[in-house]
């Protein structure tokens, strides 16, 4: 492997933790972490889905994960259940359907690991450019819409009678999380996208006294934790993935001994 | 301004002669109906706020109170009946309850903020409900009191026709409930809003109220909170209240 590799795997991983500060810290708030797992479980999904009409699989990921998205918020509407029951329904059917989808596909040949797992060290220059369109995409939306999405975080009924759109706005950040969960699966894989949302935005949690604070030092955090993992791969040769997350991980613990400001 | 065939014999004369001149109508609702599950929880509401007065809305948990009150914000639609609100029509809302996540950081100034960019505003709305010094407190930090003052402040960042104030007292110490029916009754006497005013009891209400609807599902009576508390309807839902409300406060207990 050589250093070139490493460059577009670094600049892969700043675009998706410039993303997670922001989308991470509204998880956390919103107690979206489950929704998040949900979306990540659909991509063995989407894996299926693009292997049976022929498209790319990140598109096919992306497509999946959005649908399921719209799907979620329909049916979280309609109150036909709790939403953490909806969620479970809809993330283990999805799983499963994904893995039989996959196993009835004549001459499937789909590296599940790097799908589970991430696989940061192949990823493409296009992939790369994709990537920082979203997050530029992403953090314009978030930017233009950050005071609204908190209000209503903060108190749904008062956004609303302020004139806050709360549907719609609610309908863009979730199809944005969900962009962002397909997105990453590339780079941490399945399992532990929503781990790169969720730990950094956590450890940010101790440091910050606004939610803004909270949003940036939880992009900085996830940014770190890119770094690290990353070199820890390099030098130690573990996995990516996981390696990003441990080092979440161990950030979230040192901030432990902060007090929450 | 208020009819409902079963209260209209009790309470004819009450409707023929209101006490207060008729004020222009910010928000009216016509035969209003909604139900949950098959459960009819409210059945032909009529009920009017008008500009510069308070409307005080009672009842027993349970009655409808907090749905008839979502249905006049706009935030629920009716099955039956017509909402009608003035066109650009303001309203300040303050809920019930302020549940923050422990994990969302957020002050006092940050909370105004979200509804004004403006921050000298929202210090001088903070300033107007005697909470000034609230401006650095975490939201979580606050006690029951200071959070209806500060959710007060929000409303009146909106610079609103309409104050909905949905309990306004809970979880408020007496002497704190005092205070704050006080503090209520001056916004409406300096900003000339009209107040929708939600309680489980006229207790301490009653001076600052000009009409009172009792609500069980269907509006029982109206009027006065004198004649409210004579009638019939009210005595059977509160038992008889007559003889503390008579008593007239010529002096003040400190």
């Amino acid at each position: 492997m050589s250093l070139d590799f490493l460059h577009w795997a670094v600049l892969a991983g700043l675009g998706l933790a410039v993303l997670a500060g922001p989308l991470g810290s509204l998880m956390v708030w919103q107690r979206l972490a489950y929704f998040g797992d949900t979306l990540a479980h659909g991509a063995l999904l989407g894996a299926a889905a693009g292997l049976w009409w022929q498209l790319g699989s990140g598109t096919a990921i992306l497509l999946t994960g959005l649908v399921l998205a719209a799907l979620l918020l329909a049916l979280e509407r309609s109150r036909l259940l709790p939403a953490d029951t909806l969620l479970g329904i809809l993330s283990h059917s999805a799983l499963a359907l994904g893995l039989v989808a996959l196993a009835l596909t004549p001459g499937a040949r789909v590296n599940m690991e790097a799908l589970l797992f991430g696989d940061l060290l192949t990823i493409t220059p296009a992939e790369v450019a994709g990537i920082w369109a979203l997050a530029a995409l992403g953090l314009a939306a978030l930017g233009r819409y950050w005071n609204a999405l908190v209000a209503l975080t903060v108190q749904e009924d008062l956004a609303r009678v302020e004139g806050i759109r709360v549907d719609a706005l609610r309908a863009g950040h979730r199809l944005l999380l969900a962009a962002v969960v397909a997105v990453g699966i590339k780079a941490v894989g399945a399992l532990l996208i929503t781990a790169l949302l969720l730990v950094p935005a956590a450890a940010a949690r101790r440091l910050a006294r606004s939610p803004e604070q909270m949003a940036i030092a939880a992009s900085i955090l996830a940014a770190l934790a890119v770094g690290a993992g990353l070199g820890a791969s390099w030098w130690l040769d573990t996995p990516v993935g996981p390696s990003v997350v441990m080092a979440a991980t161990l950030l979230f613990v040192a901030t432990l001994a902060h007090r929450p400001a | 301004m208020i009819r409902n065939p079963r209260a209209s014999r009790d309470l004819a004369s009450a409707a023929v002669a209101p006490s207060v001149p008729a004020a222009e109508a910010l928000i009216r609702l016509r035969g209003v109906s909604k139900h949950f599950d098959g459960q009819q929880v409210l059945q032909d509401v009529d009920l009017e706020i008008a500009a510069g007065r308070i409307l005080t809305l009672i009842g027993p948990s349970g009655c409808g109170k907090t749905t008839l009150v979502r249905i006049a914000l706009g935030l629920l639609a009716p099955d039956g009946g017509r909402v009608e609100r003035r066109a650009g029509l303001r309203i300040g809302y303050m809920p019930q309850k302020l549940a923050i996540d422990p994990t969302l950081p957020l002050t006092v100034g940050r909370f105004l903020r979200l509804a004004e960019r403006d921050a000298g505003r929202c210090r001088a709305a903070l300033a107007e409900t005697g909470s000034a010094a609230l401006w650095e407190r975490p939201v979580r930090a606050l006690s029951g009191g200071e959070t209806q003052r500060v959710l007060l402040a929000r409303a009146l960042l909106r610079r609103p026709d309409v104050l909905v104030l949905d309990e306004p007292v809970q979880g408020v110490d007496v002497g704190g409930q005092e205070a704050l029916y006080k503090l209520i009754g001056e916004l409406r006497q300096r900003l000339g809003c009209g107040i929708l005013l939600v309680s489980h009891d006229l207790h301490l209400v009653m001076a600052a109220t000009d009409e009172v609807v009792c609500l069980n599902h269907h509006v029982c009576c109206h009027g006065t909170p004198r004649q409210v508390t004579r009638d019939p309807a009210f005595v059977a839902l509160f038992g008889d209240r007559t003889a503390w409300y008579a008593h007239d406060h010529d002096h003040s207990h400190s």
